[in-house]
């Protein structure tokens, strides 16, 4: 699965998005085709702020066999203030989540692919300060 | 389009069936429909078979051909199709086969569905994940079950669902099992023992999931004129319909509704000539127990955010307005994945005969709702006599 997840470190590691310079609409994850304008489609890169907000998650008990020792972790789903909702993990204590929390995005590990596999990271929440 | 009649239907049991092979539980299911159509097996024009994951959990691919050849059909030399949309395939293969008989390329058509997931020991679980969006969902540790308790926790907070109406679905179809002798959970079950579980992912517990099941169902399809010669009590396939959405929950529009499902029913409803208020019984896809109170809402049997109404008020139960899920679901019934749509539309099918035993509800029409993963495909059958 290396190449699967190497191809796709620079929108991990940096919340790059893309843009539909048609209709003005923000996507993460990146889209080489936006879903309204389709053959219309004007594609761009864009760099997104970090910022968001939950609007649901959950605490998993029940994890993967290679997430057995993180568990129990906190899955979310975050609206970026840019506009698109991303499914991602929040980096800290179950008890400190709450709906509408404001968080932003820090770089964070994953996993490993076993002993000798590579270290997946990527992007993962906190609770950021309320400006 | 010609009229489709289904004229036989089989099953195997569904449960951890250690001591049968993938073709073991397929060749079970296939001969009692063989058996209920009164076929010989020489009479079959082709073949669809659902099935999710064959090569990751058994670590076998190429299984149409497999099961073709062991149903000992391997010298008519028949078209023979897997079907795939994660636990939607069985529901997909029926809807192929309808197809194939309804346009007057094939007279006889199996469809077929078979899943065998405890070979695959702990990683059962992790391989039915792989329908949502491996990527961007399943990348960060978002399994199925955590999918589902995130759109749970969005239901509860704009529409009022409680954990107790979870566990009321859950218990119903405990219950219902009790009478299907091919059901993996024949026992009742209480709404405390729902709301003591373990979480597997907040606030969804361990009885408010479906098993992931060993498994296997068929039907043969026929055509109206060739069904004559077969049987006088025919069944109908009076409409089925698919439809896909974004495969990622993060990317639909609304977290709360299935629009796939929302799409499928009417398409369905229009082409059967029926409303939702028709519909007598049903077999709804309760791999959760919100997906089932969603599925209430989004196949428009009460208007969206009510749905833990019918289960507070009894209308979904036996001797109700809509029983759902007589058989006792995926929850009770088991989920062999790639066989429980096949598995919905034979349960339907013995409804509508009037050969479902203990369990019989009084119908002419009825639904059956296949979901793929969190709702990225839906289809929808609806059977009549």
């Amino acid at each position: 699965m290396l190449p699967r997840f190497w191809r796709k470190i620079r929108y991990r590691y940096d919340l790059i998005g893309t843009r539909c310079n048609t209709c003005g609409r923000n996507y993460y994850p990146p889209r080489n085709f936006c879903p309204v304008c389709r053959r219309r489609s004007s594609i761009e890169e864009v760099q997104l702020s970090g910022y968001g907000t939950v609007l649901s998650y959950s605490i998993v008990h029940d994890t993967p066999v290679g997430l057995k020792m993180e568990k129990p972790y906190v899955v979310a789903l975050i609206q970026l203030d840019e506009g698109p909702i991303i499914t991602s993990q929040l980096a800290c204590e179950p008890e400190e989540v709450h709906d509408g929390m404001r968080v932003k995005a820090v770089f964070r590990k994953y996993g490993e692919d076993g002993e000798d596999g590579i270290i997946y990271y990527g992007t993962k929440f906190i609770p950021a300060e309320e400006a | 389009m010609r009229k489709v009649a289904v004229i036989g239907v089989g099953q195997s049991r569904f449960g951890e069936l250690w001591d049968r092979s993938f073709r073991d539980i397929m060749l079970e299911a296939g001969v009692e429909a063989l058996e209920d159509a009164g076929l010989e097996g020489k009479e079959i024009d082709a073949l669809f078979v659902g099935n999710m994951s064959a090569g990751r959990y058994i670590a076998q691919e190429h299984v149409a051909t497999l099961i073709a050849d062991y149903a000992g059909l391997a010298e008519l030399n028949i078209p023979s199709v897997r079907v795939e949309a994660a636990d939607a395939s069985g529901g997909l293969a029926v809807r192929m086969a309808h197809l194939a008989v309804a346009s007057g390329m094939h007279d006889i058509v199996i469809a077929a569905g078979v899943e065998k997931v405890t070979d695959a020991g702990e990683l059962s679980m992790e391989i039915m994940s792989s329908s949502a969006d491996m990527e961007w969902e399943g990348f960060v540790g978002a399994t199925l079950s955590a999918i589902y308790a995130m759109m749970t926790k969005l239901h509860m907070k704009e529409f009022g669902t409680t954990e107790e109406d979870l566990a009321m679905v859950s218990v119903k179809n405990h219950r219902n099992a009790v009478n299907n002798p091919k059901a993996q959970f024949k026992s009742e079950i209480s709404v405390d023992a729902v709301l003591n579980s373990p979480y597997v992912a907040e606030p969804l517990k361990l009885l408010d999931c479906a098993p992931i099941s060993d498994g296997a169902a068929c039907v043969v399809l026929a055509s109206e004129e060739v069904a004559k010669q077969y049987t006088d009590t025919p069944v109908y396939i009076k409409s089925s319909a698919q439809a896909s959405d974004y495969l990622a929950l993060h990317s639909r529009k609304d977290l709360t509704t299935m629009q796939s499902v929302v799409t499928a029913s009417r398409q369905a409803y229009k082409q059967a000539g029926v409303e939702a208020r028709d519909i007598d019984v049903a077999e709804l896809h309760d791999s959760f127990t919100i997906a089932e109170i969603m599925a209430y809402e989004d196949l428009g049997f009460i208007e969206k955010g009510k749905g833990a109404e019918l289960i507070r008020e009894g209308i979904v139960e036996m001797g109700g307005e809509i029983p759902v899920n007589p058989s006792g679901g995926l929850k009770a019934c088991g989920h062999a994945v790639g066989a429980t749509g096949v598995r919905q539309v034979a349960e339907l099918v013995l409804q509508l005969r009037g050969d479902a035993g203990k369990r019989q509800v009084e119908c002419e029409t009825a639904l059956a709702l296949n979901i793929g993963g969190t709702g990225g495909t839906a289809v929808v059958t609806i059977l009549g006599r």
